[in-house]
C-alpha cells in the first residue's frame, strides 16, 4: 500500500513524503516512492498522514449493553474519526474486573476495525470495597485500571490500589468525583441549575477528589491518570503538582471545550453528561490547559446510550455522550493550537498512557507498525448524528458545522476507513 | 421568546361577547373563536415567556372568567369540542382538579392520566405515554412531573396539542405565580412598586421560581427569605434580594408569601428540625403582629399548619390562602381559552 502526496507530521516533525506499506509494517517514507509497484494507492494530497489517533476513554458497552453499542460498531466509530487504537473502559455487565471479561473484551476486539485495548476495574464490581484482580489482567496486557463512571471513595482503599499497582507496572486512572458532594446532581452547580431547577453537582466535588489524588500518588509515589477534568479550579491544580514534579497525566473531553452548561437550558438529555458541561470559564480554562501542556491528551469519553434510555426526564436520563467520530473535528476546529499539537494530544501522547506506543503514536519512519490517518485539514462538514457508525445517536452537535475530516485510517497495515467510509 | 399579543381591548371585547351569551348553545361564539393560527401551537412552558405584557392580558381575561365563575350557572360553550389531558406524574390535588374545573366550564372535554392508573407503571416510557395520548386526538395537554423540564420535552415530542406546565420539578409552575398575581391585584390593585416577601424552602419550589419572575415582571420587588440551606445554590441573575431575618422584613412588606416546608428536608441535612425551622422562620402570632395592616398573607397550598404558618394566622382576614384557590380556576379558564380558543400568541 502506499499512502502518496500527503504531508507527513509526528512528534519528531513534519515533511512532505510518501509512506510504503508492505505487511502491516512501514517500509519506507520519501519523496517519490511511486513506482507502480503498490497495488493500493491511497490519495493523501492535500492531506495530513499522522500516526492513527488513540483514544483512552470509550465505553463500548460490551458485555451488556449491546443495544447501545459493541465492540464492533464503537470501533467502526473510532475508525471514521481516526482512532487506531482505543481504550475500553470496565463499567459494562458484567464489568471488566476479571481475566475472564478482559479475555472476552479483547477477543470481541480482536476482529474490529481497529486495536481494542481494555482498561481494568480498580474494585470488585467496581463497588469500591474490595480490590480486583489487577496482576492477572496486567497480565493479559491491561495496562490501565480505572472503576470508571465512579470515583475510588474511600481513601484508605485508593492508596492500597496505588501501592498494588506500581509494583505492576500499570497506572491507575480516576474518575475524580466526590460522590457525597455529588449526589443528587444532574448538571453543573451554577447560575443555570439554580435557575433551570436541576440539582447541580459543584465544581468542587471534582476538585476534592483531585486534591485527594495528588496527595495519595505523592505518598504512595505511584503515577496517576485524572480521566476528564472539567474545572478550572482541577486543572489549576494539576498544573500546579505538574511543576512540582508529580508523576501525573491528564485528559479531557472535546464536550467540555466545546459546550457549556448553557445547554442544559433546552432540557434535552443529550446534553447531560459527567463530569456535567460546565460554566463558559471552565471551558475558557480547559482550553488554556489544553495550550500550556496542564492536558496531556484529548480523550472521548465515549458514551452511547439507546435513544428510548435518553427519552426520559432529565434526572433519570443516563450520563453521556457521543464522541469517537467527532472528536478530531471539534479539537482542530474549536482549538487554536498548530496541528501538530492537537495531534500529539490525540496520537502521542494518549498512546503513551496506554502504554501502546509499541504499535501506536510512534513516529511514522520504516519498521513502524502501519497504524495511521489520512486528515483532510480543509474538508468542512456537518454533523448528522443519523449518519454516525456508533449504534446510539446520543451526539449533542447536530447541525454543527466543523472542519477538519478524516479520509482513510491504516489499521495494522489495512485500509479500514477510505475516502471517509468504512470497508467493514 | 417575544409576546406577540393581540391589543388587548380585542381580546376582552372578545370574551365580553362570548360571557354575554347564555349558557343557551348557541354555536356562534366557537365560530368565531376559532381563530387560533392553524399549524402554530401556542404553549405555557415559563413565565418568562409570557413576559409582563403577557402576564397582564391573562389577568384582564381572568377578570371576564370570574364572574363566569360567580354565575348561577358557570359554564360557557367557548371550548367546545376540545379536549383537555391533565397528565399528572406526581400526586397533585388542587392543580389537576382546578385545570379539569376551569376546562369544564369552558365546555371542553376532560381526560385525566395519573401514575398510579396508567401503563407507566408496566415500564412505558414517558415518550411512548405522551404519544399514545396525543393519538387519540386532544388539544392540550397539562404536564405534571416531579423532574425539571417535562413539559418542554412534551412539547418536543408532540404535534398538535398546546402543552401547559402544571408543574415541573423544583422548576417552574406557572399558573400558580398567575393566580398569585391575580389575587396580589384584586386585593392591592397592582403589582408595581409592592414589596413581596418569599419565605421558606425556596430551593426546592417551583412556586418560588415562577413567582419571582411574575412579580418581578409586573414591577413589585421580592426579598427571599430562607436559610442558606434552603436557597439556591446561587442566586446570580435573579432579581431579588435576600434576608435571613424575617422579623427585618415583615414590617415593610405588602404581601408574605409562605412556602411549604417538606419534612424529609431534615433527613438531608438541610435543617436541624421542624421546630427549629418554625422558631427561626415561621408565621407565627407573634411575628404576624409584625406586619402591616394591609399586608396579605399567602401559601400555595397545602399548608403545613404550625410549621411555616400559624394555625391561627392562617385564618386571619389578611390571609387570602383560599382566595388563591378559587382565584385558580379562573386563571386557569383564561389561560385555556387564550392557548385553545383564540388567535392570541402567548409566545411560547
Amino acid at each position: 500500500m502506499l499512502i502518496r502526496g500527503g504531508t507527513v507530521i509526528d512528534a519528531s516533525g513534519k515533511r512532505v513524503a510518501d509512506v510504503l506499506i508492505r505487511g502491516g509494517v512501514i517500509e519506507a517514507v520519501g519523496l517519490d516512492l511511486d513506482d507502480g509497484s503498490a497495488l493500493e494507492v491511497l490519495d493523501a494530497s492535500g492531506c495530513i498522514v499522522s500516526p492513527g489517533l488513540v483514544d483512552l476513554h470509550s465505553h463500548l458497552r460490551q458485555p451488556g449493553k449491546e443495544e447501545a453499542e459493541t465492540v464492533e460498531t464503537g470501533a467502526r466509530a473510532a475508525a471514521l474519526g481516526g482512532y487506531t487504537a482505543v481504550v475500553a473502559m470496565p463499567n459494562t455487565d458484567p464489568p471488566i474486573d476479571s481475566a475472564a471479561v478482559v479475555r472476552q473484551v479483547l477477543d470481541l476486539g480482536a476482529s474490529a476495525c481497529c486495536e481494542v485495548a481494555v482498561a481494568g476495574a480498580i474494585t470488585l464490581r467496581r463497588e469500591g470495597k474490595l480490590l480486583a484482580p489487577m496482576a492477572e489482567m496486567a497480565a493479559l496486557g491491561v495496562r490501565l485500571f480505572t472503576d470508571d463512571g465512579t470515583g475510588v471513595q474511600d481513601a484508605r482503599l485508593m492508596r492500597r490500589a496505588l501501592e498494588y499497582a506500581s509494583g505492576l507496572g500499570v497506572t491507575l486512572a480516576q474518575h475524580c468525583e466526590d460522590a457525597s458532594l455529588a449526589a443528587g446532581g444532574h448538571m453543573h452547580e451554577g447560575e443555570w441549575s439554580s435557575r433551570l431547577g436541576i440539582p447541580g453537582i459543584p465544581s468542587e466535588a471534582e476538585d476534592l477528589m483531585v486534591m485527594r489524588d495528588l496527595a495519595l500518588s505523592r505518598l504512595t509515589g505511584a503515577p496517576m491518570h485524572f480521566l476528564h477534568l472539567s474545572t478550572a479550579s482541577s486543572l489549576d491544580m494539576v498544573r500546579q503538582a505538574k511543576r512540582a514534579g508529580a508523576r501525573v497525566t491528564a485528559e479531557v473531553a472535546p464536550h467540555h471545550f466545546t459546550l457549556t452548561d448553557a445547554a442544559v437550558a433546552s432540557y434535552d438529555t443529550v446534553f447531560k453528561v459527567n463530569p456535567p458541561l460546565r460554566s463558559a470559564a471552565d471551558v475558557a480554562a480547559v482550553k488554556a490547559a489544553l495550550a500550556d501542556g496542564t492536558v496531556d491528551a484529548i480523550a472521548t469519553d465515549h458514551a452511547p446510550h439507546a435513544q428510548e434510555d435518553k427519552e426520559a426526564p432529565f434526572d433519570q436520563a443516563p450520563p453521556g455522550m457521543l464522541g469517537l467520530e467527532t472528536a478530531l473535528a471539534l479539537a482542530l476546529t474549536e482549538l487554536d493550537l498548530p496541528t501538530e499539537r492537537i495531534l500529539a494530544l490525540l496520537s502521542w501522547q494518549p498512546a503513551a498512557i496506554a502504554g501502546l506506543t509499541a504499535r501506536h503514536g510512534g513516529p511514522v519512519v520504516a519498521g513502524a507498525s502501519a497504524n495511521l490517518c489520512v486528515i483532510d485539514l480543509a474538508a468542512t462538514w456537518v454533523v448528522e448524528p443519523s449518519r454516525l457508525a456508533s449504534r446510539s445517536r446520543n451526539c449533542p452537535y447536530a447541525g454543527r458545522k466543523l472542519t477538519g475530516r478524516v479520509r482513510h485510517t491504516i489499521v495494522a497495515g489495512e485500509a479500514v476507513v477510505r475516502d471517509g467510509e468504512a470497508m467493514r | 421568546m417575544t409576546a406577540t399579543v393581540r391589543a388587548p381591548d380585542d381580546v376582552a371585547q372578545d370574551v365580553a361577547e362570548d360571557v354575554a351569551e347564555d349558557v343557551a348553545e348557541s354555536p356562534v361564539p366557537i365560530a368565531r373563536l376559532s381563530t387560533a393560527k392553524p399549524g402554530k401551537r401556542q404553549h405555557l412552558l415559563s413565565v418568562a415567556d409570557l413576559g409582563r405584557d403577557g402576564i397582564e392580558e391573562i389577568l384582564r381575561l381572568t377578570d371576564m372568567f370570574a364572574e363566569v365563575s360567580a354565575r348561577p350557572i358557570p359554564r360557557v360553550p367557548a371550548l367546545r369540542g376540545k379536549t383537555v389531558v391533565s397528565l399528572f406524574f406526581e400526586d397533585s390535588t388542587r392543580t389537576r382538579l382546578s385545570f379539569e374545573m376551569a376546562a369544564k366550564r369552558l365546555s371542553a372535554d376532560t381526560m385525566s392520566f395519573s401514575v398510579s392508573t396508567s401503563s407507566v407503571k408496566k415500564g412505558e416510557s414517558l415518550r411512548d405515554t405522551v404519544e399514545t395520548i396525543e393519538a387519540m386526538g386532544i388539544d392540550a395537554i397539562v404536564v405534571r412531573h416531579s423532574a425539571a423540564g417535562v413539559p418542554w420535552q412534551v412539547a418536543n415530542w408532540t404535534e398538535g396539542a398546546s402543552v401547559i406546565n402544571g408543574g415541573d420539578g423544583w422548576h417552574e409552575h406557572p399558573t400558580q405565580a398567575l393566580l398569585d398575581c391575580y389575587t396580589i391585584r384584586q386585593q392591592r390593585g397592582r403589582l408595581d412598586g409592592l414589596r413581596i416577601a418569599i419565605v421558606g424552602d425556596i430551593r426546592h419550589s417551583r412556586v418560588a421560581r415562577s413567582d419571582v419572575l411574575a412579580f418581578t415582571a409586573l414591577g413589585a420587588s421580592v426579598t427571599l427569605v430562607a436559610p442558606p440551606t434552603l436557597l439556591p445554590s446561587t442566586l446570580v441573575g435573579w432579581p431579588v434580594d435576600v434576608s435571613y431575618r424575617l422579623e427585618e422584613v415583615l414590617p415593610s412588606c405588602d404581601v408574605v408569601y409562605l412556602l411549604r416546608l417538606q419534612r424529609e428536608r431534615m433527613q438531608e441535612a438541610l435543617l436541624p428540625s421542624l421546630r427549629e425551622y418554625t422558631a427561626t422562620y415561621g408565621l407565627t402570632r407573634q411575628r404576624a403582629r409584625l406586619l402591616s395592616p394591609g399586608a396579605l398573607i399567602m401559601h400555595p397550598g397545602p399548608v403545613n399548619r404550625g410549621v411555616e404558618i400559624a394555625a391561627e394566622v392562617a385564618d386571619q382576614p389578611n390571609s387570602v390562602i383560599t382566595r388563591q384557590v378559587r382565584n385558580g380556576v379562573a386563571v386557569r379558564m383564561s389561560v385555556l381559552y387564550l392557548m385553545l380558543g383564540s388567535g392570541v400568541d402567548l409566545g411560547a
